[in-house]
């Protein structure tokens, strides 16, 4: 039932991506993001292309997994191609009905959105397939450490991300328990006017929340009993340190993220296909 | 009022890296009135099992029957079939919403359909049949303590008057007294009604002296499926897979083993106590 959800959707593989810092994942990934709002042409998104294809081959993650994580971006890609497509005066007109009109820069403007978008999902979601919510947190809470000097609770933030992060599944089994506790006693979740169907929700949420605080009280009892206060001189049981890989990541994304630019803005393409 | 599952597949998140076959061809009939025991490792399947009987879970392959009738066809009613089938889930008291325990137990009567003195009359009916005491009936049902919230879940089962109780470790988490109580009280349930009782443990010692077939879960499949003195005495096997025949089963066997003349088909304490004896007096018997 509700155990298809996974907010978490790391894909367990052993591959060089999977070793690779988390810091690293976060920041080239950042730096992948910027850089497909550089340019704007068939050969910068070619590149790109090449970018994104090679990690993908390189994450050992099967490409139907990828392609999946779009499809909840549908409807935000059909809206953003149709406003581009009939909003974008200028350029030849290619076909128009009443105050509508296509024009050439708008099928132009279209598609390097979709393209972008597209590019932006899946190579975000390359990230979250290859490292684990745990990691991310951890390689957050180290990226963010300088905001130590600001007073940011830099380590209180990332412990409660990573908290409520691993807490996401076990809610959710729960959720589905109680769910089906109480359709076994003929409860009916589905059926009703949206005022019955809110009521009919009070059996499984107030279980939910007697069994979310008990879990809380435990888990704050657990870590007080390990001598859990904060993170002043705290160290890890596995610190990251960067090894010769992770240099090497850095430097094909730079490479990368250099050679996109110069192709994508400096070099004419006049070559249009469709 | 039978429950017949014929090559039942359940597979978890298929087609994701989490995929987990379940159940693996489980053929199985359980006729009215039996009070049968499901034993297996954590992870064995047989939780998924038992979901299945009342259709919480649809087999990824396979049917159920309940009463001769596929419980996949189209216009089946499932709701009907979960409250002939009641389904008391692992840790029940978790379930536990209501302001007070009779309102509680009344919620399974209500969703029936029933009238508000009907659903009563029955949730007291079923609180009586657990033994919870008539002193805590109005008590918010979170301030009770940990064995009777058990009895009151349960009772919020049993209120529907279903025909198959189907227990998940109703024994989980309580200490021996309670667990002794609880199990008795199924017991008692099982001759008093003609239910057919359904228990799910892990425990050989828990089931054994009350149930009458032992369905052994291992891997998603069936590995035996008989009497408990037939099961225990393949008491090697059970234990290659992380189970164990009750502490009765080995004592006669190493008795045996040491020379005493004694069957070793006891399972419980008392009938290996009459056994013992027997053995003993004949053996008198003999030098006198």
């Amino acid at each position: 039932m509700i155990r298809d959800i996974t907010i978490g959707q790391y894909y367990p593989a052993d591959s060089v991506l999977h070793r690779l810092d988390p810091r690293v994942k976060v920041v080239c990934t950042l730096l992948y993001l910027i850089s497909l709002f550089l340019f704007k042409s068939v050969p910068g998104y070619t590149v790109a292309l090449i970018f994104l294809g090679g990690c993908i081959k390189m994450s050992k993650v099967p490409f139907k997994f990828i392609v999946r994580g779009l499809k909840p971006i549908i409807m935000l890609l059909m809206i953003t191609v149709i406003f581009n497509l009939f909003l974008n005066p200028g350029g030849a007109i290619l076909w128009s009905f009443w105050k509508l009109a296509i024009t050439e820069k708008g099928v132009r403007t279209a598609v390097y959105m979709a393209i972008r978008l597209i590019f932006l999902i899946m190579g975000s979601s390359l990230m979250t397939f290859t490292t684990t919510p745990n990691e991310l947190t951890d390689a957050i809470e180290k990226l963010l450490k300088p905001l130590n000097a600001i007073r940011v609770p830099v380590h209180e933030i990332a412990m409660m991300m990573s908290i409520a992060l691993r807490f996401i599944p076990i809610l959710l089994e729960e959720t589905d328990k109680i769910m089906k506790a109480q359709i076994a006693r003929g409860a009916d979740l589905e059926s009703g006017n949206i005022i019955q169907k809110a009521k009919s929700m009070i059996p499984i949420l107030v279980p939910l929340f007697v069994s979310a605080f008990r879990r809380a009280g435990d888990l704050a009892m657990a870590m007080e009993a390990r001598c859990y206060r904060g993170g002043d001189g705290r160290t890890k049981m596995k610190p990251l340190a960067y090894k010769c890989r992770d240099f090497a990541a850095y430097a094909v994304t730079i490479g990368y993220v250099i050679a996109a630019v110069l192709i994508g803005r400096n070099i004419p393409f006049q070559i249009w296909f469709f | 009022m039978s429950i017949k599952l014929e090559h039942v597949n359940y597979i978890y998140s298929p087609e994701t890296a989490y995929e987990k076959h379940a159940l693996r061809d489980i053929c199985l009939e359980i006729p009215h009135g039996q009070f049968v025991g499901i034993i297996g490792h954590t992870g064995s399947g047989k939780s998924t099992l038992i979901q299945h009987l009342n259709g919480l879970i649809k087999a990824t392959d396979g049917t159920v029957y309940y009463d001769g009738k596929n419980i996949y066809d189209e216009g089946y009613s499932l709701k009907e079939l979960r409250s002939q089938v009641g389904l008391v889930f692992q840790y029940p008291e978790h379930q536990l919403f209501e302001v007070s325990v009779l309102k509680d137990v009344c919620f399974g009567p209500h969703n029936q359909g029933l009238s508000e003195p009907e659903c009563e009359k029955r949730a007291k009916e079923a609180l009586e049949l657990v033994g919870f005491p008539e002193k805590y009936y109005d008590q918010s049902p979170f301030d009770l303590s940990g064995g009777q919230k058990r009895r009151a879940a349960i009772a919020g089962v049993l209120a529907m008057r279903p025909k198959v109780l189907v227990l998940d470790e109703p024994t989980a988490g309580l200490d021996p007294k309670g667990r002794d109580d609880i199990l008795d009280q199924i017991a008692r349930l099982h001759s008093q009604t003609d239910m057919t009782v359904i228990l799910v443990s892990h425990s050989m010692e828990d089931i054994a002296k009350y149930v009458e077939r032992i369905i052994v879960m291992n891997k998603g499949s069936i590995m035996f499926d008989d009497t408990p003195k037939k099961v225990f005495s393949h008491y090697r096997e059970l234990e290659s897979v992380g189970l164990a025949a009750p502490q009765v089963t080995y004592i006669m066997h190493a008795l045996k083993e040491k020379g005493m003349p004694v069957s070793t088909a006891p399972t419980t304490v008392e009938e290996a106590a009459d056994a013992i004896m027997e053995s003993l007096k004949k053996e008198n018997r003999e030098i006198l």
